[in-house]
């Protein structure tokens, strides 16, 4: 232990700035979380009335003509397949990106270009792609002239196409990126002594490199779940005729002047917290078990 | 990073590039599909015709026209479209200001005037937490705060400074730069916090040694060694407001003209060739704006 030097005079400062900061960050979520359990008679601001599980109940039953059930179970798988796709991919691509990879750089520009594209744009782009898929589609059945076909044919658009494809353009460059981070601090020496010592490339993947990338591999999962539970930009003009929780909650905050909307921002920031909390617990978990083995 | 492979990964190469090959198709095949794809037919589109029923291939300029109709016309003052592109330029330069000061301070006391490590970990995971929540729902939060009968108002009422409440705190360009500033400073704390770490501590003591004062060491040893991170925070702050129209709508009571409104509101009215000018005019002042932050950062070795 070295002896501790005197703060600088500007660490004071700093220090109530940053705490302002944390308060700007925080205060109004704790706000809205508490006032969710306003009492039945209370309204969208202080004071409380009683404390219930009033405005809970009253989300259960749906708000006016949205089910939110239906959308939380939605958003839910839908934020499931993008964590699965976010993490197989993006292992995959930082693999290969570790390698001689042809075409590598610009495949790195059009990531990072996805990243930064306004959201509108891409949402914009992949409705245009679906509709144009539609028209297409309609006019082979015309030509085909498979006429009840034609009559059941909805649209393309939909949970697992289009919004799977927007979403995995804003969690992919992420997951990408996480790996690269990943693999510069990565000691290849450990992968040459599995291979030197007779392991497949399998193997040396499976024994090797994956238990030491695990627990950032458990954070490219979270991403994928977080970012696409929240994501209203990019799924907007391209879900079609089903709406995801948070654009049913975008919707909602021009119609619902009860506190039944706070009720429903708790519940989907608590699954967030759930989520980073398992996330966090498993990379620990991940990162303790490696320990005890290596030790 | 296939530069620096030691010389035995090179020399089963062409074996390696075919696997790293097959490795990157489905992310490749991801980002053709839904967004290089998406992008040219985006352009394609705005050079379309169409009617009340159906997009009409072609090739026109009408939609770009209809656009800029009126804009030559300096005496009728400015056209719509220019007006909100003065207006979603004047709230990214706004916010980019603001977070920009709010990031670096904050990431500067993260970087130099915390010093356990584990502290510092703690204090920045507190930092990015909210980004992984419902950015609707940090919007809303303001609500109670700031409305007619919010707690500012029920305060400063109390506190008989004022006698009526503000009306402009809520649903105003006030709220609106407000809601960014809290939803969007962590873009710029986590590169700007980044590139901090890298600074070399001996140079900072060098510099105190050479005589220099704080806000010397400050503006001439810490700022340009930052330059890197608050260059990529600034280019994800002012694509996301110039782009943006949730937060534009929800913190401005749907009252307030932005870029992606208008495009928002024309694909809603299923004009496509319309709203993909738009777009194409949208993306021509952004990458004019990302052109002018960079100039050569490569993003990769930041990481």
């Amino acid at each position: 232990m070295r002896v501790r030097e005197k703060r600088p005079a500007s660490f004071w400062p700093l220090a109530a700035v940053f705490g302002l900061f944390v308060l700007f960050m925080y205060g109004p979520m704790l706000v809205i979380f508490i006032l969710s359990f306003q009492g039945p008679e209370g309204g969208l601001t202080f004071p409380l009335r009683g404390l219930s599980l009033h405005w809970f109940g009253k989300l259960a039953e749906g708000l006016g003509v949205v089910d939110i059930g239906a959308a939380l179970r939605r958003s839910l798988a839908l934020g499931a397949a993008v964590m699965l796709c976010t993490v197989v991919l993006s292992v995959l691509a930082g693999l290969a990106f570790r390698k001689r990879l042809a075409g590598g750089n610009a495949l790195f520009f059009i990531v990072v270009a996805s990243l930064i594209m306004p959201s509108i744009i891409v949402s914009l782009g992949i409705g245009l792609e679906f509709r144009l898929i539609d028209s297409g589609i309609k006019a082979a059945l015309e030509w085909l002239g498979m006429e009840g076909a034609l009559e059941g044919y909805g649209t393309s658009l939909g949970l697992f196409t289009s919004a799977l494809g927007a979403h995995l353009t804003w969690t992919l460059p992420f997951g990408l990126l996480i790996m690269f981070a990943v693999f510069n601090r990565f000691d290849p020496a450990y992968e040459e002594a599995a291979r030197d010592l007779g392991a497949t490339p399998w193997q040396g993947f499976v024994h090797v490199v994956l238990p030491l990338i695990a627990p950032s591999v458990v954070g490219i999962g979270m991403f994928g779940f977080t970012l696409s539970w929240d994501e209203i930009a990019r799924t907007s003009q391209a879900i079609g005729d089903v709406n995801t929780l948070p654009l049913e909650l975008q919707g909602l905050t021009s119609t619902v002047t009860t506190p039944a909307i706070y009720a429903l921002g708790t519940v989907t920031t608590v699954v967030s917290f759930a989520v980073m909390g398992v996330t966090l617990a498993l990379a620990w978990a991940l990162g303790r078990g490696r320990k005890a083995k290596a030790g | 990073m296939s530069t620096a492979a030691p010389p035995s990964h090179a020399a089963p190469a062409p074996v390696h590039s075919i696997a790293a090959w097959w490795q990157a198709a489905p992310f490749t095949a991801v980002f053709v599909l839904f967004f290089l794809i998406p992008l040219t037919l985006i352009v394609m589109v705005s050079f379309w015709d169409f009617n009340e029923y159906e997009l009409l291939p072609g090739f026109t300029f009408k939609n770009y026209v209809s656009i800029f109709a009126g804009c030559g016309d300096a005496s009728e003052g400015l056209c719509v479209t220019l007006k909100t592109y003065g207006s979603t330029l004047k709230f990214s330069f706004i916010v980019w200001l603001i977070t920009l000061v709010i990031g670096f301070t904050v990431a500067y006391f993260l970087a130099f005037h915390v010093r356990s490590a584990g502290m510092q970990t703690l204090l920045f995971v507190l930092c990015t937490i909210p980004f992984w929540t419902s950015n609707v729902i940090r919007m809303i939060s303001w609500v109670p705060l700031l409305g007619r009968n919010g707690l500012v108002n029920q305060t400063l009422i109390g506190m008989n400074l004022i006698e009526t409440p503000i009306e402009w705190l809520l649903f105003s360009d006030f709220s609106v730069v407000l809601a960014f500033v809290h939803l969007y400073t962590m873009f710029m704390i986590v590169p700007i916090f980044n590139s901090m770490m890298r600074i070399d501590r001996s140079l900072l003591e060098a510099a105190s040694d050479s005589g220099a004062s704080g806000w010397q060491t400050l503006w001439n040893v810490v700022v340009p060694l930052s330059r890197t991170g608050i260059i990529i925070g600034s280019i994800f702050v002012i694509t996301i407001v110039m782009g943006d129209f949730v937060t534009i709508g929800v913190m401005g009571g749907q009252q307030i003209a932005s870029v992606g409104k208008i495009i928002q509101v024309q694909t809603s009215y299923l004009q496509f060739p319309l709203a993909a000018a738009n777009a194409v005019i949208l993306l021509a002042v952004v990458l004019m704006i990302i052109w002018g932050l960079t100039r050569l950062v490569d993003i990769r070795k930041e990481l």
